[in-house]
């Protein structure tokens, strides 16, 4: 690089221009078709929904301090429930990393200009936004006691709550996530700057790719089911009715060939992220690229082929059963390969602990437990005990928040430097991590105990004997939830305080390395042409994390 | 900076977004997308059909008892009035590609409209006004004493589910056609460029197929005559 | 002292219980192998200075295959184990009490075919198979005692079924598993286990009740059914001696056993299921008929099994 280079990136963020103050207004953030100011309007949209989710969240563990309930009535917890799950699932995991980093990423990744469809990429926005607006509109006149599963009849003849509303809200912010797969598979396909072949992407792109793939697939299915629902609320007679010679084991069925799908959309994306972090904290190749690529595929194959596990205690056949349970098991092995290459990719590794990495090593323990507690429910043996108790609570909570959720804040915490120009202050952000790893601990294990003793979910009022496990669990939650807000402040505290990022804080390898912090409009300065593999360490260009006062020097 | 000192060297024909390379790219993207969307499509349609594939084989009877209370003539006219708007839309874009005058391509897509209208209003003022009137419309207009009742309810209710989902289909492709015909009028399209008609193209074929496969599955359970 | 298994109070809790400790044990192990070897190597490359680099280390073939092999075996293990299980512990010992249950929003109507009724609790004799045979009068219910480790989820609609065999006295938990709406966390009862004689005893106190059958007899006259099934084959309709369990052959071809499902789809949807050689002529009686009395109904048909089959 040219002495003229070290100029660009010497001078100070704001009096460079990037896509952050390219342009000013408030048109300027609703009409723009940057994909970077996009991930930032769904950013801030999604923050507000987990907000909303984690608050359902709070009053539900307040509420099962007591066994006979300590602050609701089972009607509001239903409801608590109900949008706890709905809120937490359509309007925060989906769309989390795809639509924030994958938006920001993935044509800078790919050394592209933009995604191909930029105006339809703000259009998936407005569409989000409207959807999440049905829901608030839905919560605010009391909510629905559905829950996030809507099973028929109750939900279509008997529940008393603005399910047609809120159904119509998932629909369109379904919608939202369709044309955001499309965009991207398209993007991956036909925009990969010259030499970027398809085994030198990064793993991220990868993982995108296949949660892109489910999104295009699954999505229209839970669509045109929540359509059928709604339809046979209105009109009181549908497909789903027994009266009729309905079936509402149908519902179920179509319902989870898309919402099994759906947990593949909400951690393939965060394994994309806990590669990249591996890798760029180790300072090392990816052990095994090809395999962890292909696993991302086979994954989200396998996963439109299992959804019947969710259905093993319904009365359905028992060779229906044994074929999906042994699909349910084949699942697990793709996982199992990612968690063991990415191990292997710290061996000899040259390993740093900014709090990115500590999110991506909590994802690697976490979602191991998670994962093979899953292989408790491919067991159709055990799974007639532990279906709809809190076993299963805890297991998908595992996966969930101890998998998605850290992958999406190691993501955060990764890529905010390139994304804000700033630096946040890491001692912070590594204490944070630890809480949130041990709050999350301390919450979900003792799930698993109660939920084998045979405490069912969904319940406002339990038995006695399950208090004390109940009562950890609650003052677990409360530790996981100051875990979550410290990093709100610190992050928007850094947007205007932290120390300036230089273009590459990290030291790591990958496109989005090379451009400046915040990046360009076009994203890069002169268009780049590949020629090397992905995560070619040592990295040329050193690594450039200006000293500033008052920051760690890490 | 690289475009503005190359806009010279490349000529960027009408209609060529800049986060492309070159229209070529453009154009596959484009396609590709479209291709794409009409997956999603098959899958949002799919979910009805199995579901009607379940319960025909469970209601055989009622599925034939039901079918018969549909009128064939009206269904085959429409469906050959979709063949024929296929067929005009496919010579829209003929026109484009072949350089011929904007009228010409607008002749086509109004003609394409037309047909996509009467379809519209032989099957809202032929089938569905009149089975409100003869209260066969489950939810809304419900009088049927007949054979398998509870059956032939059900089956009018994938009548009406199915066949309303793809008329709303119907009704967003008239307006993707009005947005192609203001489009051709303000001259927007050559033979160097005319994918949007291409992709719309795609997505009104798509549209008739559907209704192909809807005509057979509803209309013709049982045989007739 | 926290328990971490609910009581294993039934023929098949033990092997249930066994599966889930091999399963924790897994779990265990390969959650300690991975955290120690990240921990290990967290510690043994870390990062002690900003120019270290690290070597290549190349993609291992033998490596992939071997943790890709491994646990497709292990995988393999467990759901031979499971589905065995699962298998034996499906199908109901054949000389089995039986015992129907309604679920209802929200509560659980339970019917001895001897004929007392309860709601919320369930009292059955130790040692001996239980067949429960459900149905729900509105919304998905599932039924569950976790003490036995069995739980179905109980449909309106049709019939599901589980079977038990209590292996010790005592008192244990009945819950619903499915969410059904407001009260479904209060729709939980107890299932009391007790000494053969005391539950022989229990089922002849309290009030005097008619049997199933008997109270389906007087509906099977009520509602005109044995106007066209007379029992010596002469009516219009078969008739319905010796019919229950047997395979029967229905015009359209197929053969089907006549369970519980079958009669209660015949009485509801009748030309469905009628037998060659007899018109499809049997009126329905969707509407006319509550769970209960459905219960009954099918309860005196099978009664009819014990008798001399006499057709014509």
């Amino acid at each position: 690089m040219s002495t003229a280079t070290a100029d660009i990136h010497d001078r100070p963020a704001e009096s460079r221009v990037n896509y952050l103050n390219a342009s000013y207004g408030i048109k300027s953030w609703l009409l723009t078709t940057d994909h970077k100011r996009i991930g930032l309007l769904y950013l801030g949209t999604i923050t507000f929904m987990f907000l909303i989710g984690g608050t359902a969240a709070a009053l539900m563990r307040l509420q099962l301090i007591e066994p006979q309930g300590a602050l609701l009535e089972p009607e509001t917890y239903n409801k608590m429930f109900s949008t706890h799950g709905i809120v937490m699932v359509f309007f925060f995991l989906v769309p989390s990393i795809p639509a924030t980093l994958g938006n920001f990423l993935i044509p800078i990744m790919i050394g592209a200009r933009d995604v191909a469809f930029p105006k339809l990429n703000l259009m998936s926005w407005y569409l989000f936004i409207t959807g999440c607006a049905f829901a608030l509109v839905a919560i605010l006149s009391g909510g629905v006691d559905t829950g996030w599963t809507f099973y028929p009849p109750y939900s279509s003849l008997y529940s008393h709550t603005p399910v047609v509303v809120m159904a119509l809200g998932i629909f369109i912010a379904g919608f939202s996530s369709i044309l955001t797969g499309l965009n991207f598979v398209v993007t991956i396909h036909k925009m990969r700057a010259p030499g970027m072949t398809w085994f030198r992407l990064p793993l991220f792109i990868w993982a995108l790719y296949a949660t892109s793939l489910i999104f295009i697939l699954g999505t229209p299915v839970i669509a045109i089911t929540l359509f059928l629902l709604g339809l046979e609320r209105l009109l009181h007679v549908g497909i789903f009715d027994p009266a009729i010679g309905g079936d509402p084991l149908l519902f179920q069925h179509l319902f989870w060939f898309y919402s099994h799908p759906a947990v593949y959309i909400m951690i393939l994306p965060s394994m994309g992220v806990v590669s990249e972090l591996i890798t760029a904290f180790s300072r090392k190749k990816i052990f095994g690229y090809s395999f962890v690529a292909f696993s991302s595929l086979a994954i989200a194959v396998i996963s439109f082929v299992v959804w019947g596990h969710h259905m093993f205690v319904t009365g359905q056949s028992i060779y229906a059963g044994l074929v999906f349970s042994v699909l349910s098991f084949l699942v697990a092995i793709p996982s199992a390969v990612k968690v063991f290459n990415w191990t292997a990719t710290l061996y000899k590794g040259s390993i740093s602990y900014q709090a990115p990495m500590l999110y991506a090593l909590g994802f690697i323990g976490l979602f191991t437990m998670g994962g093979l507690t899953g292989l408790f429910l491919a067991s159709l043996a055990t799974d007639v005990h532990v279906n709809g108790t809190y076993f299963v609570v805890a297991h998908f909570h595992y996966i969930m928040v101890g998998g998605a959720l850290m992958g999406y804040l190691g993501g955060i915490h990764f890529w905010w430097p390139k994304i804000t120009g700033r630096m946040y202050p890491d001692m912070w952000a590594r204490v944070s991590a630890v809480i949130v790893f041990v709050g999350f601990n301390l919450t979900f294990f003792p799930q698993f105990v109660v939920g084998y003793l045979g405490m069912p979910r969904r319940y406002a009022v339990y038995p006695a004997e399950f208090q004390v496990l109940n009562v950890m669990s609650s003052a677990g939650a409360s530790v996981l939830a100051v875990g979550y807000i410290i990093p709100l402040v610190y992050l928007t505290w850094s947007m205007r305080y932290g120390a300036e990022a230089g273009r590459n804080p990290w030291g790591a390898a990958g496109l989005e390395w090379t451009t400046p912090s915040p990046p360009p409009t076009e994203n890069f300065e002169v268009a780049p042409i590949v020629t090397e593999d992905a995560y070619n360490y040592p990295i040329k260009q050193p690594r450039d994390y200006p000293n500033a006062p008052g920051v760690a020097h890490v | 900076m690289s475009e503005m000192a190359a806009h010279g060297a490349h000529k960027h024909p009408p209609g060529f977004a800049h986060q492309f390379e070159d229209m070529a790219q453009q154009k596959e993207a484009s396609t590709l997308g479209m291709w794409a969307f009409l997956v999603t499509e098959i899958l949002f349609f799919g979910g009805m059909f199995t579901a009607y594939t379940i319960y025909r084989e469970l209601h055989f009877e009622s599925f034939v008892t039901g079918s018969h209370l549909l009128e064939v003539k009206f269904g085959a006219t429409n469906t050959y009035v979709l063949i024929c708007s296929s067929l005009t839309m496919a010579l829209a874009i003929r026109s484009a590609q072949t350089g011929k005058r904007k009228g010409q391509i607008i002749f086509w897509l109004i003609l394409t409209m037309i047909l996509g209208a009467l379809f519209l209003g032989l099957k809202l003022r032929f089938e569905w006004y009149r089975d409100y009137v003869d209260g066969i419309v489950p939810g809304i207009s419900w009088a049927y004493n007949g054979p398998h009742a509870p059956g032939v309810q059900m089956f009018m209710c994938f009548y009406f589910f199915m066949t309303g989902v793809h008329a709303l289909h119907m009704v967003a492709g008239l307006g993707i056609l009005t947005v192609l015909v203001i489009m051709t009028a303000r001259n927007k399209f050559s033979p160097e460029y005319y994918a949007p008609l291409e992709i719309s193209g795609l997505y009104w074929h798509f549209v008739d197929i559907v209704w192909i496969f809807l005509f057979a599955l509803l209309y013709l359970i049982g045989g007739r005559y | 002292m926290i328990p971490i298994q609910p009581p294993a109070a039934s023929s098949i809790a033990e092997g249930v219980d066994k599966l889930y400790y091999l399963l924790t044990g897994i779990t265990l192990f390969f959650t300690v192998l991975i955290f120690s070897i990240i921990f290990y190597f967290m510690v043994k490359y870390r990062r002690r200075s900003e120019d270290e680099v690290a070597p290549e280390t190349h993609t291992s073939m033998v490596l992939e295959l071997t943790w890709t092999i491994i646990p497709s075996l292990i995988c393999v293990v467990l759901f031979v184990w499971a589905s065995a299980l699962y298998v034996r512990n499906s199908r109901p010992p054949t000389a089995s009490t039986e015992i129907f249950v309604i679920g209802k929003q929200w509560m659980w109507h339970i019917q001895h075919p001897e004929g007392p009724r309860e709601i919320d609790e369930l009292h059955v004799p130790v040692g001996v198979p239980v067949k429960v045979t459900m149905t729900s009068q509105d919304v998905i219910h599932d039924f569950y005692i976790p003490a036995f480790r069995v739980k179905k989820d109980v449909l309106p609609g049709r019939y599901t079924s589980l079977w038990f065999q209590p292996t010790e006295t005592g008192t244990f938990h009945l819950f619903c598993a499915q969410y059904c709406g407001t009260s479904h966390s209060q729709m939980i009862g107890w299932v009391y286990v007790m000494e053969p004689k005391d539950y022989a005893n229990w089922l002849a106190g309290g009030e005097k009740t008619e049997s199933m059958a008997q109270q389906g007899e007087r509906l099977f006259t009520q509602f005109g059914c044995d106007s066209c099934h007379v029992s010596d084959g002469t009516g219009r309709g078969p008739s319905l001696a010796g019919v229950y369990g047997k395979p029967e052959q229905l015009a359209g071809g197929e053969t089907r056993v006549v369970d519980e499902s079958l009669i209660r789809q015949a009485i509801l949807v009748p030309n469905s299921v009628h037998v060659p050689g007899r018109q499809p002529i049997m009126p329905t009686y969707q509407g006319q008929l509550n769970e209960e009395q459905m219960l009954q109904l099918i309860a005196y048909v099978k009664s009819l099994g014990s008798q001399e089959r006499n057709r014509k």
